[in-house]
């Protein structure tokens, strides 16, 4: 392969790459956080989730060799951690916060001990579209390999967003998280639907989890994840509660995800670490930037964050 | 649809050792606009929650229509065509008027056809007697179209009494009058009965036909409203006790001015200007009322000048000086400020009376010698004093803040912000929610205040305050200073149509 040969182009192109493939967990995460927002309460453990979805879907697909039963299982396991959280939090005088970080600290330790075994063996991978058959240009060809889960994500955005507007179920998910005294006169029980919503939740940070470990970086170590299921539940904020948004900002972050991987391979090396740390400046930035202590978030659930 | 008659017979309700509800009986005819009257506390909400299912009655019947009913639950009397209205908004902020009014309904397809919805909305819109726009978020609204929509969802419902609960409290006198005379039209033709919780005896005069006065939880009578005039309603409203104190106020003309506030703008929680290069000045010895319905800029307007919130652009001059309501400002031109919601801007909820009540000068002598330590011994005995000078009920100087009713958070405020004698006194709906006692006595304080020479800078959505304590009238609608006129000759109705935009 001749890396020079597209010379700086090689960039917005490894970039657009990057976006394809690393946003994927991004979108998963950030969509079912998205939805448990809605429902008026936040799933900070989703990072745990997110880690035991890949460990699980890793596992099970070297055992049973079909990486699809690992997806699966990955959404399964992601389902319980969700009701797990949801469960907690229905307790009185439990802060959802507390829980959600115990629950990372958990599910990542978890992972991280179950996982052991999986460290060296290779597991089948999850196959992709070839987007990029027209083109002559290997890497064209493979920055348009698109990944199953990818297109299942995006379209997973968009269905979530006609629900939210368009569907009984959806509009009692935001009655619940917008006004609980609301949701209570039309009779709906607010505990029952924030259960299901954070479940499916965690189900979808589970799936994002077997992308990480069945197809980019497509293997299981204990550094997998490093904080993306976090920066999913930022990107929530920045997207403003929207899972169509939270899809375009999970491309974003992919995108400044691959800056540096692309800089190095047009052979500009210096500052990698410093690139390496765009997606979580980018955070930061976008943190700093929408938020206002003079200002309330446009389209924040009234109910979030509410200290019980 | 066809109106219903109500009767409550023998309600009683008790909260721990206090009687709520005590064996009140009342007629609602069926089409009647009928009037609830009474202070704070006198159990009228109580009564309607108990009446809606809200509340377990500890005794009570209802007939409704004649017929016997038990409502032990909100949804059995929405199911019986009872609904009620709120002095709160209940619709979802947001969400838009479309989609609560579907939500609210009783049966909620599974998928729902927005476009047929949309239809059929608008078509029953024809037939109201006002609309609201569909498809804005309800927060976008302003007040009194969010009143009509929790109005009109009401109907939507096919709910054919109603009562409500003190709505017209954020609308403008226009509004209110609009709301209410297209209502009173729907009680005329015996399609609807209302029963409405006021305190403004010029709504009662002009538009129900019957008015039941309360007090202390227990039934002073029920009558004809044209056999009553004001001052009849008064009494039974207040029973036989001292008439409002009139307060004294000195003639003084006003002297150097202490707060300029020039070209002001504000940005608001949304990032909207709330305040809009508005300039105003207040002088020594005057008091200057600022009028207006809620939400047009008199809460960001205060915060600025409490220091809750940055200006955008223009400032503020108090004693001619550059202004930013710092703290050490504060203290150095004697700011005193009782924002609305004392408990919520004003004070630290958990803390106990002693302290907020030194928050002003803990960090002085001889609360601390120092600025480092404190000693408790000088903020207890200040306490006691203002407890006793401004008479704070309490369980004590070291009580939580937080267990104190309204009126007396308001007052151990009001204490501690004119102990220091200030030049400048700011503020904001100082008697909401207050019942009469509290408020002669609170308004008293705030005219004493002005005697003595400061400059008082009053925000309030109460009219009638405005007018009896105001030497400077102004009012504020939609950011920007409406009417400027003199207290003494200040014309109700040209205020009322300012206030409205107009």
């Amino acid at each position: 392969m001749d890396d020079t040969s597209l010379g700086i182009w090689g960039v917005p192109l490894a970039m657009l790459a990057g976006a394809i493939r690393v946003s994927t967990p991004f979108i998963f995460v950030s969509i079912g956080e998205c939805l448990t927002e809605r429902s008026g309460r936040i799933n900070l453990g989703l990072e745990g989730t997110l880690v035991m979805g890949a460990m699980s879907a890793y596992g099970v697909a070297l055992m049973s060799g079909s990486p699809w039963l690992g997806v699966l299982v990955a959404a399964m396991v992601g389902l319980l951690l969700g009701a797990l959280h949801a469960g907690i939090c229905q307790l009185p005088r439990v802060n959802d916060i507390a829980t959600g970080i115990g629950l990372m600290l958990f599910g990542t330790g978890l992972a991280f001990f179950l996982g052991k075994p999986f460290i060296q063996p290779k597991a089948p991978n999850l196959g992709a579209i070839d987007l990029g058959w027209w083109s002559s240009i290997p890497q064209v060809r493979q920055a348009l390999q698109v990944n199953y889960l990818f297109v299942i994500g995006i379209i997973l955005a968009f269905a979530l967003a006609w629900a939210l507007k368009n569907t009984r179920w959806g509009l009692i998910v935001r009655l619940a998280g917008e006004s609980v005294d609301a949701a209570l006169a039309i009779g709906a029980s607010v505990n029952r639907v924030r259960l299901i919503a954070t479940s499916i939740g965690g189900a979808f940070a589970g799936i994002g989890g077997a992308f990480l470990s069945l197809y980019y970086p497509g293997s299981w170590n204990e550094g997998l994840s490093s904080g993306q299921g976090l920066m999913a539940v930022a990107l929530v904020i920045f997207a403003r509660w929207d899972p169509v948004r939270c899809l375009w900002a999970s491309l974003l972050f992919g995108a400044a995800g691959a800056i540096s991987p692309a800089l190095q391979s047009v052979g500009i090396t210096q500052g990698y670490y410093l690139f390496s740390a765009a997606p979580y400046v980018l955070t930061l930035a976008l943190m700093i930037a929408t938020c206002s202590p003079e200002r309330s978030l446009r389209g924040a659930p009234g109910e979030l964050g509410a200290v019980k | 649809m066809s109106a219903p008659s109500l009767e409550l017979i023998g309600f009683s309700k008790r909260f721990g050792t206090l009687a709520a509800l005590d064996d009140v009986s009342v007629k609602i005819q069926a089409g009647a606009f009928h009037a609830l009257l009474g202070e704070n506390g006198a159990g009228k909400s109580t009564l309607v929650k108990c009446a809606m299912g809200y509340y377990g009655a500890d005794a009570g019947e209802i007939l409704l229509n004649g017929r016997q009913i038990t409502i032990d639950h909100p949804r059995q009397a929405h199911e019986l065509g009872l609904g009620m209205v709120y002095q709160h908004f209940t619709l979802v902020p947001n969400m838009t008027v479309l989609e609560n009014f579907v939500l609210s309904r009783e049966h909620v397809p599974a998928v729902i056809d927005w476009a047929s919805e949309r239809k059929l909305l608008k078509e029953f819109f024809s037939t109201t007697p006002f609309a609201v726009p569909l498809d804005t978020p309800v927060a976008d609204l302003a007040a009194g179209q969010k009143q009509k929509g929790e109005i009109l969802r009401q109907l939507y419902l096919k709910r054919n009494l109603l009562i409500l609960d003190e709505p017209t409290s954020v609308l403008t006198p226009d509004e209110a009058d609009e709301v209410l005379t297209t209502l009173k039209k729907l009680t005329q033709d015996k399609s609807l009965t209302i029963v409405v919780i006021t305190h403004k005896f010029r709504e009662v005069n002009a538009f129900c036909d019957t008015v039941t006065v309360l007090r202390r939880g227990k039934l002073v009578g029920t009558r004809p409203t044209a056999e009553l005039d004001n001052d009849a309603m008064a009494e039974m409203m207040v029973g036989q006790r001292e008439a409002r104190a009139v307060v004294e106020r000195d003639q003084r003309d006003p002297g150097e001015p202490v707060l300029q506030v020039e070209a002001l703008s504000v940005a608001d929680n949304v990032g909207q200007l709330a305040v809009e290069d508005l300039s105003l000045e207040v002088r020594a010895g005057e008091i200057v009322g600022v009028a207006g319905v809620s939400g047009n800029g008199q809460r960001e307007l205060v915060e600025t000048l409490a220091g809750q919130r940055h200006a955008r652009s223009g400032g503020m001059k108090v004693h001619g000086e550059r202004y930013t309501a710092t703290r050490p400002e504060m203290i150095r031109h004697k700011i005193a400020c009782l924002p609305e919601e004392p408990l919520r801007n004003a004070c630290v909820a958990e803390m106990s009376v002693a302290e907020n009540m030194a928050l002003r000068s803990f960090d002085q002598p001889p609360s601390s010698p120092d600025g480092i330590r404190l000693r408790r011994a000088p903020m207890r005995d200040m306490a006691r004093r203002l407890i006793e000078a401004y008479r704070v009920k309490t369980p004590g100087p070291d009580a939580a803040i937080k267990g104190l009713s309204g009126g007396n958070v308001q007052r151990a405020v009001l204490a501690r912000e004119l102990s220091s004698e200030g030049d400048l006194l700011i503020v904001a709906n100082p008697c909401f929610g207050l019942d009469f006692a509290a408020v002669a006595e609170i308004r008293a304080r705030i005219v004493q205040a002005r005697n003595r020479g400061a400059a008082v800078l009053l925000v309030s959505e109460d009219l009638d305050e405005i007018l009896q304590l105001s030497d400077r009238i102004v009012v504020m609608f939609d950011g920007k200073l409406a009417l400027q006129t003199p207290g003494a000759s200040a014309d109700v109705g040209s205020i009322g149509r300012a206030m409205a935009g107009h």
